[in-house]
């Protein structure tokens, strides 16, 4: 062979490496977005059961008037029976966007909220309530930004073609309503 | 007492890193400072790793990343942490550090924010503090800034010019937490003495242009020919004679340059002046000296910078001139130190905009962040799965620290 033929070789070589260095860097990427999502719907579930378990002891402190005791009940039952029906998770985020809009309602006004508050004990627990509701809608956004990221780079041609993925599910966001009820959003801005 | 913000109560073991050299004063490494200290008291464990020149000058909550090399990086000289040695110190502050969280400062800026994403994994936050135009990071190192980013849990962004670049540049989100001030420390400082006229004060980089002074220089004399004793004091390092230019005897008698003054001495000259002025022409994210002034319950009159607009509600909080433009500022100048009613107006406004940038309120915002990408019993890690980069810093980085003791007497020498 002469030299030109060895040139090419050579070409085709470094072509092939740094083919493959792509590669490896971008499923290091997925590795880790995949990761990241991971972790912030294991967040995103803790900070939700904690809003559901806060909104239970609310309802049975006797703190509260009976009606909104109820409807407290209510919702955060429907959570926990979504959560054990664990087949559909829309019908989770349907149940816990239930559960934001029955916080709402029940706690839509500031001076009413102020007034429950006056108790040591409540104050603690609706406290514990607003901090939490909070973090679940930060979490949330957090969460659905790592699936556009990780989506973004499933989408590239080569991933899809070389199945870089592997077997992890397309991500999906979580949508649901997270508004944090206005009486409470008060204590935490 | 309970917990007022009703935060999750638990203490954290909270990383934080700075890029920048923390013996040199600047924005990030009093944005870091003030944080840290709130913090803690809140409860949380705080260590925050920091590039230093004199290990000796750190508080006992900080630690020493390395010594700081002086390297022109976008258009101006930075001190900036990089290199193996650099690298180790990360590994070894993750691994001993068991964070529950890493909250990296300017993570594109290549010191040790940087490190630290390719480093770790686990939750991490990133604060932006700059807005760039369009940064040779942005460009060029592209794939490896994006690398780094994915890790990254939460992004903040102190202001809305911060957070535009980075939903520009990455596209993503990015949650609004702006940039704190300790307000009790300008609240009750001993006023300098002075004397009988009213004094206006400027802070800042004299030789910088965007900070504006020359604009300040040029409406001087229009306010000295109203007010013959009023007193300009000038803050801030460089030199004043350049740019004094050919400026009337006169003018020049009432101007006083104090050069550069530790942050004490700053809130006393901040709170013994009767107008904080702020000519910046440009470049400015957010406008913390601002925040000062008002804390230290001062009228400010600034140029009309969408930053300065945003953080003087409008112009509420503050009087505001038409940016560059030496007449209106000599104007405004002149009827806010004839109008003491005007003046004090401005400070009560202020002093109630202030109160929401205070620390203790601000830290519990991030503090929310941190409570949003925790993972109860995970900690950050070090992690350098899929990284051919970082895998090869860990590399030369474990193989030192494992063989030799010498990294170790040399910072017990440096100290």
């Amino acid at each position: 062979m002469n030299a030109p033929d060895w040139w090419i070789i050579a070409a085709i070589v470094l072509g092939l490496v740094l083919v493959g260095l792509y590669l490896s860097m971008t499923a290091g990427r997925l590795d880790r977005l995949h990761r990241r999502i991971e972790m912030a719907y294991g967040t995103l579930d803790v900070l939700l059961a904690r809003r559901c378990a806060l909104t239970l002891e609310l309802a049975g402190s006797g703190l509260m008037d009976p009606a909104a005791a109820v409807v407290l009940v209510d919702s955060a039952h429907g959570v926990l029976a979504a959560i054990d029906h664990d087949s559909d998770s829309s019908r989770r985020w349907l149940a816990e966007s239930d559960l934001t809009r029955t916080l709402g309602g029940v706690f839509d006004d500031v001076q009413e909220v102020d007034e429950i508050r006056e108790e040591p004990d409540a104050a603690q627990v609706l406290d514990a309530l607003a901090a939490t509701c909070q973090r679940v809608s930060l979490s949330r956004r957090f969460l659905n930004d790592g699936v556009r990221a990780c989506r973004q780079v499933r989408g590239q041609r080569l991933v899809r073609w070389l199945r870089l993925a592997g077997r992890t599910p397309w991500p999906q966001t979580v949508e649901m309503d997270d508004t944090p009820p206005d009486g409470l959003s008060a204590i935490t801005t | 007492m309970t917990d007022s913000s009703g935060s999750t109560q638990r203490a954290l073991r909270i990383g934080i890193v700075c890029p920048y050299a923390w013996d040199v004063p600047g924005g990030v490494q009093a944005h870091i400072h003030d944080l840290a200290e709130t913090l803690i008291g809140f409860g949380h464990h705080l260590s925050v790793l920091t590039p230093v020149d004199d290990p000796s000058t750190l508080p006992e909550y900080a630690v020493d990343g390395g010594r700081p090399r002086a390297i022109p990086y976008n258009g101006s000289v930075a001190r900036l942490t990089l290199g193996v040695k650099a690298t180790r110190h990360v590994h070894r502050w993750i691994r001993e550090g068991e964070f529950d969280v890493v909250h990296v400062h300017e993570p594109l800026a290549p010191s040790l924010s940087v490190l630290t994403c390719w480093v770790a994994q686990g939750p991490i936050v990133a604060t932006w503090h700059s807005s760039m135009q369009r940064s040779r990071v942005l460009s060029a190192g592209y794939y490896l800034a994006q690398t780094a980013l994915e890790k990254v849990s939460a992004r903040i962004a102190v202001s809305e010019d911060a957070r535009r670049t980075l939903v520009d540049h990455f596209g993503g989100d990015a949650v609004l937490i702006p940039n704190g001030v300790r307000v009790d420390r300008f609240a009750d400082v001993e006023p300098v003495p002075r004397g009988p006229g009213p004094r206006i004060v400027f802070l800042g980089r004299i030789d910088e242009p965007r900070k504006g002074l020359a604009v300040l220089f040029d409406a001087w004399p229009m306010i000295v020919g109203q007010h013959p004793d009023a007193t300009l004091i000038v803050i801030g390092p460089g030199d004043a004679r350049e740019a004094l230019g050919d400026m009337d005897s006169a003018s020049r008698e009432r101007i006083h340059v104090l050069g550069r003054l530790d942050e004490d001495r700053k809130a006393q000259e901040l709170a013994s002046a009767d107008l904080y002025v702020a000519p910046n022409t440009g470049g400015e994210s957010f406008g913390i000296v601002l925040l000062e002034a008002m804390a230290a319950q001062t009228a400010v009159l600034a140029s009309d910078l969408t930053a300065f607009e945003r953080v003087l509600d409008g112009g509420g909080a503050g009087a505001l001139f038409a940016t560059g433009n030496a007449e209106d500022l000599a104007r405004q100048a002149n009827a806010l130190l004839g109008d003491d009613v005007a003046r004090q107006k401005l400070v009560e406004a202020g002093c109630h905009r202030v109160a929401s940038f205070d620390w203790a309120h601000i830290a519990r915002r991030v503090e929310a962040v941190y409570d949003s990408v925790i993972v109860p019993g995970e900690p950050v890690r070090v992690d350098l799965r899929g990284q051919l980069v970082g895998r090869l810093a860990r590399r030369a980085g474990d193989g030192r620290v494992e063989s030799t003791g010498e990294d170790g007497t040399e910072t017990e020498d440096r100290r």
